[in-house]
């Protein structure tokens, strides 16, 4: 016959597991990504196991496992900024920076990201850079916002 | 006029879509320009949620006149407030203007934009501040809780329910009242609620406006609910993404708690409430009520299969509702006012108003909210000011990335669950895009397509591989390399991923290619005999050329052409190398926007 666990520990054991993911999101926040001594510290603190964290954090497109870029580019590939020709941005950065989805630049300067509805279709297509929001892009004004970015100081 | 108390305020929108265009730095030099100019004892200056007219923002409302300015600049701030000074004129030159007219509408009630809506769920949404708790009580906030814990049993609260023909707002359109009552009957203290608010269909953006306008009305709701079906926990699951919603509903939260309208004694009875925020991972598969409760739970966001159904067992195995985010608007003032009040508007089988985007190529493109059973042709003509730039209208897209596409004939279905199942669509999240002749049908299910593929959680073999084989087809049709063979074949996998897979997401996900190829056939038979694309959309298909008469020799495209494929000197027109263009259209918009000459390129099938 089973053992039942007693009502308390179950309790605090699903407590725990409940704030796997808000952890993970904090986390990402103030570190900019998910290390692998990140998700050895949280399996630590929450008691679940490292493979198990790495299965659940895939599976959401909001997580990282590497380090973004000093700026951050996030295009909206939402339905209206689809149609509004988002996907022209991503196509402009695989050309001119050698970027796509997911890479940040060797030199750590750019990172690249293609993320789902902002909720912001009204001012589609919509671009994020660095927390920023700016709406009604097209292909020009949007490489003039990347290049924008560039370091003077730096020697390209 | 009094001296001591303002008589005029200043209401600069501060959501997420207005804040992006400078919002704050309005607000900071309006509160400046008042200051400098004296008015600091009549005039405050305030901010509010969204109002819904997002393509307008930054907006800024003065009251009580109802004076709405639109597209307001940093640099217009010193004369909104100069306007104010006694004996001053509105500023004309922000006022919106009609879209086909021109003519100038300087109050808001006027504006055909809100003139034809009827708001009940978003009543006050861009009216309060909402990180003040004593604006939303000032319009009859937390007054439905009262009455409730105050004065009525759970039971009576779920009739009220029962009596104003409320159904859930997330798309299937379950009566509302069905669940709770269910969830009232299960045995056990230990019972809990959720407010969805994982928004993440494309193209709907209403829950993060509601969430971030009016966050007081939600929890209201949500505490209805759990004093309703007995539980005393809640949840606001909030997507991911939208940092501002979740930071607003945490400060709402807060002072709910400093009123004593949650916590252990609510209202000062025995009702017993909490509420907390959970961000989730930003998923669409989330929002599915069983993929949410896994998602709370610390799991993958996957669906589980029904029955059980949440509302007996659900987040850890216990009587459980989730209930969409204007589902629990809704409720307060069916509560304080009464279910009959609720029923007489919208129609008899889908009581209330429904919260519509309206995105895509319309004049007026934000969140409304009309009664039930409004024709879309109202929503599209009258609401959303039409089509622009003298297009024709070709579909309209109802209920998100997974809703059905209507063509232009059948625009005057009204818009309630009912009336848009039967044209083959769903209410869905009521996100509306409208879409005119520049819109290529093969490339909008394509695109619809490619973004459920990519959310699909893979649990079911139907929805995991088949969907991806669908988006496989509909790009061999898109890139000119489709049989006609195909469309047979796309129809037919569509019906076995709609009757094969579990949740709604892969129920739903076909629909909008097998709606495409059920109203726009003739234009998918372009694609795959002529191998022309007639809307100029679908890349393979076009070319691009310039007209050398309109061709000023700018220069313009000549510098953003990434493959340096046009050619030529300045004053001169330019030429265009076919076999160099990667057709990214970087030359047609500069030439559309920036270039002298305007317009000389163009898209040819």
């Amino acid at each position: 016959m089973a053992v039942s666990m007693p009502e308390t520990v179950r309790q605090r054991s699903r407590e725990r597991r409940k704030s796997l993911l808000p952890l993970l999101k904090r986390t990402q926040e103030t570190e900019g990504y998910l290390s692998r001594e990140t998700v050895r510290r949280i399996s630590r603190e929450l008691r679940v196991s490292e493979n198990e964290i790495y299965g659940v954090a895939s599976f959401y497109p909001q997580f990282r496992f590497a380090p973004p870029g000093r700026h951050h580019i996030q295009v909206c590939l939402g339905n209206a900024c689809h149609v509004g020709g988002a996907p022209n941005f991503m196509e402009a950065m695989k050309i001119e920076r050698n970027l796509v989805h997911g890479q940040t630049t060797p030199d750590h300067e750019l990172s690249l990201e293609g993320v789902g509805c902002l909720g912001c279709c009204a001012m589609s297509p919509v671009v994020v850079v660095d927390n920023e929001v700016h709406g009604r892009m097209n292909r020009v004004t949007f490489m003039r916002l990347v290049e924008s970015l560039d370091d003077p100081e730096k020697p390209s | 006029m009094s001296a001591a108390s303002p008589t005029t305020r200043i209401l600069v929108c501060e959501s997420t879509a207005c804040a992006s265009s400078k919002a704050a730095e309005i607000r900071a030099g309006l509160e400046a320009a008042v200051g400098r100019l004296n008015l600091a004892d009549r005039v405050e200056v305030g901010f509010t949620g969204c109002h819904g007219f997002c393509q307008k923002g930054p907006i800024v409302v003065v009251e009580p006149e109802g004076i709405f300015y639109c597209q307001v600049k940093p640099g217009d701030a010193e004369d909104i407030a100069a306007s104010l000074r006694p004996g001053g004129e509105p500023v004309k030159r922000l006022f919106y203007r009609h879209p086909v007219t021109k003519e100038a509408v300087p109050r808001y009630e006027d504006i055909v934009f809100y003139k034809n809506q009827h708001r009940l769920i978003l009543r006050n949404c861009g009216v309060v501040n909402p990180e003040r708790i004593e604006d939303a009580e000032e319009r009859g906030g937390y007054g439905g809780l009262k009455k409730a814990v105050t004065s009525m049993t759970p039971e009576q609260v779920v009739n009220e329910v029962k009596r104003s023909g409320l159904r859930g707002r997330g798309g299937a359109g379950f009566p509302t009242w069905i669940k709770w009552d269910l969830c009232r009957r299960q045995p056990g203290d230990e019972k809990y609620v959720i407010c969805n608010a994982n928004e993440s269909s494309p193209g709907a953006f209403m829950d993060r406006s509601l969430l971030e306008a009016d966050p007081h009305s939600v929890i209201e709701g949500l505490a209805l609910l759990g004093y309703a079906v007995g539980a005393s926990r809640g949840f606001i699951y909030c997507r991911a993404e939208y940092s501002l919603a979740a930071k607003r509903a945490q400060a709402a939260l807060d002072q709910a708690y400093g009123k004593g309208h949650l916590g252990a004694r609510v209202m000062g009875t025995g009702f017993a409430f909490d509420v907390e925020i959970f961000q989730g991972g930003g998923t669409f598969v989330s929002g599915e009520e069983t993929a949410l409760l896994s998602s709370l739970e610390g799991a993958r966001s996957m669906p589980r299969s029904r029955p059980p159904f949440p509302a007996t067992s659900g987040l850890w195995g216990k009587p459980t509702i989730v209930d969409n985010i204007k589902t629990l608007a809704s409720v307060p003032p069916i509560v304080s006012r009464g279910g009959a009040w609720f029923a007489s508007v919208g129609t008899e089988k889908s009581p209330g108003t429904v919260v519509v985007s309206l995105t895509g190529k319309v004049a007026n493109s934000g969140v409304a909210e009309v009664p039930m059973g409004t024709a879309l042709s109202k929503l599209i003509y009258e609401v959303g000011g039409g089509i622009p730039n003298k297009k024709g209208l070709k579909a309209v897209q109802i209920g998100g990335p997974s809703g059905g596409f209507l063509p232009g004939g059948k625009i005057e279905t009204p818009l309630d669950f009912d009336s848009l199942a039967e044209a083959g669509g769903i209410m869905g999240s009521s996100g509306i895009m409208v879409m005119d002749e520049e819109t290529c049908m093969v490339d909008a299910a394509r695109t619809f397509l490619t973004f459920v593929q990519g959310e699909s959680c893979g649990k079911c073999v139907a929805c995991r591989v088949g969907t991806r084989h669908m988006v496989g087809l509909l790009d061999k049709i898109a890139t000119g390399q489709g049989t006609e063979e195909d469309l047979g074949k796309l129809e037919r996998l569509g019906e076995i991923v709609r009757n094969s897979s579990l949740c709604g997401l892969g129920q739903t996900a076909p629909i909008p290619a097998l709606t495409a190829l059920r109203y726009f056939r003739s234009e998918f038979i372009a694609h795959v005999i002529d191998k022309r694309c007639p809307a100029t959309v679908c890349r393979e298909l076009v070319t691009f050329r310039i007209i050398p008469d309109r061709c000023t020799g700018c220069q313009m495209c000549v510098k953003v052409c990434p493959t340096k494929a046009i050619s030529g000197p300045r004053s001169q027109p330019h030429n265009l190398d076919q076999s160099k263009c990667i057709k990214c259209r970087s030359c047609y918009e500069v030439c559309k926007f920036d270039a002298v000459a305007g317009e000389a390129i163009i898209i040819v099938s």
